[in-house]
């Protein structure tokens, strides 16, 4: 017996574990990892509501289907601006990087 | 089954969170994304599972733990979190999940119940009525998210190039 109510729950404890890491985290990767909860917990939702409240339907499904392909263009820009940005100043750290200038 | 996943998920999420070294939280969202594909097998949506593991699991991940040895794989203690904001956010994400909770609850979706591979629901997401919706022009096709989504990975590749080359 899974009732959809479990399965919302999971979902939100990934998504406020992600929003404090978001929160709480100073390294942009770290930072990184913790939006990909926040999405992850998102199409969970999707699936899940797609599945048990409307079984016939496909509209949830193909939503977490192109939210994972847009989530893996972002982390992959992003990491390219990380990368970027730790060739020039060496540090990642949202406390140092003070200057927005290249 | 499902309680070994929910377990899972739940546990590994916590600990992306808390624990100290980069690399550890990298492998920790490993388990969650690994859960959450599980979840999506245990929901009857195969093809959705599959398209978990190989593009988060065997894309992202892979991606992630690169890119943290290439920046500082070597220093394990790079944030050192002040208690105070921690706390703060701690607070505020725990009022935002007991809303969010209490939200689903008054609800009443408990009536909805996961059987067992159900008959509906596997007709709807077979491999083959994907590809017809996902390239039809219809009224339930999309065809048109699925070029937006072609033109912004084909802008993800050349952003990507010109933004991590060497200079």
């Amino acid at each position: 017996m899974i009732h959809l109510d479990y399965i919302l729950i999971i979902s939100a404890v990934m998504m406020f574990a992600g929003i404090f890491g978001f929160l709480t985290r100073r390294s942009t990767l770290a930072i990184l990892l913790s939006i990909e909860l926040m999405l992850n917990a998102t199409d969970i939702n999707f699936a899940v509501f797609n599945r048990m409240l409307y079984p016939e339907g496909y509209e949830g499904y193909f939503f977490a289907l192109f939210s994972i392909a847009i989530s893996a263009a972002e982390s992959a820009i992003a990491i390219a601006i990380m990368i970027n940005i730790y060739r020039m100043l060496k540090n990642i750290s949202v406390d140092e990087l003070q200057k927005m200038k290249w | 089954m499902f309680v070994i996943l929910a377990a899972v998920i739940v546990l590994s999420s916590i600990a992306t969170v808390v624990t100290k070294s980069i690399v550890r939280a990298a492998t920790y969202l490993l388990f969650v994304l690994l859960g959450t594909a599980g979840l999506y097998f245990l929901m009857g949506y195969t093809f959705l599972g599959s398209v978990q593991v190989m593009v988060y699991a065997g894309g992202i991940i892979v991606l992630y733990v690169f890119s943290i040895l290439l920046t500082e794989g070597g220093k394990d203690e790079v944030f050192k979190r002040k208690a105070k904001d921690a706390s703060w956010a701690f607070l505020l994400s725990l009022v935002g999940f007991i809303t969010f909770i209490s939200v689903f609850l008054t609800h009443g979706f408990k009536a909805a119940v996961l059987s067992a591979p159900s008959e509906t629901a596997n007709a709807a997401t077979t491999i083959s009525s994907i590809g017809s919706n996902m390239l039809s022009t219809g009224e339930n096709g999309y065809l048109l998210p699925f070029e937006a989504v072609s033109v912004l990975l084909l802008a993800c590749i050349v952003a990507g190039l010109l933004i991590a080359r060497k200079r």
